[in-house]
């Protein structure tokens, strides 16, 4: 009888500005065990070196648009991590 | 990039195509870097953006307001270093009237404040930089490299 693992999905996260410098990269790949949500992308990221900097809860952009915590996630979606915005 | 530029913004190239003979009002926001900041002395600063999507929101914002009032609005938010005096952000608004020009253009650099993803690093008198955040009270964080 075989186990099966369960099913994984890879995602894209992009760093921008401050979280870029506190987690030492601007992009990196994750493979996250469904199902998997924005909240679960932060908690990786919040695992890693330095993570713990950043916020529990960040603005997260999905695919170009801002996103909820509690958002789905699916293979190849583009998470996007973002401090508090200062244009204008 | 219709709305990100990483050169100088020409707000009145940007209101030109905006122009027709029945639109009898034009209004013009410019943001400009300005030389202080948290009661200290700025010298300049860099903006930086997710660009994709900061283009996608800044041209949602355009036809959000476009859709609202009967105006034509024209959006350039600039990006890299900048000089005290530069200009930051420009937004024109052309309409029959005065009311719809004056909201549209209010109600668009409004929203690019809160909904456009760009940051800005600021750089002061002393040499030192930092991150300008408006969550936080003093309005900066440190960079990564300076909390360390």
């Amino acid at each position: 009888m075989t186990v099966s693992s369960p099913p994984t999905i890879r995602v894209r996260v992009l760093l921008f500005a401050r979280y870029a410098e506190i987690l030492g990269t601007d992009a990196l790949e994750l493979i996250l065990a469904e199902p998997a949500t924005v909240a679960s992308v932060v908690a990786a990221l919040r695992s890693r070196r330095n993570g713990h900097l950043l916020p529990p809860h960040p603005l997260c952009a999905v695919n170009l648009r801002q996103a909820s915590a509690a958002t789905r996630l699916g293979s190849h979606d583009e998470i996007a991590v973002l401090p508090p915005l200062a244009g204008g | 990039m219709a709305h990100l530029s990483h050169s100088a913004i020409d707000a009145a190239t940007l209101g030109s195509g905006l122009q027709s003979a029945e639109r009898g009002a034009s209004v013009t926001f410019v943001g400009l870097v300005r030389d202080h900041h948290g009661g200290r002395r700025v010298t300049g600063l860099a903006y930086s953006a997710y660009e994709p999507m900061a283009e996608e929101e800044c041209a949602r914002i355009v036809a959000e307001a476009e859709a609202r009032w009967p105006a034509s609005v024209g959006l350039t938010h600039r990006l890299g270093s900048l000089e005290i005096g530069d200009v930051a952000v420009a937004v024109v608004a052309t309409a029959a009237h005065r009311e719809a020009a004056f909201e549209a253009c209010r109600y668009v650099i409004e929203a690019v404040k809160v909904r456009v993803p760009v940051w800005k690093r600021e750089r002061y008198e002393d040499g030192s930089e930092a991150w300008v955040d408006p969550t936080t009270a003093g309005g900066t964080v440190p960079t990564a490299a300076s909390a360390e």
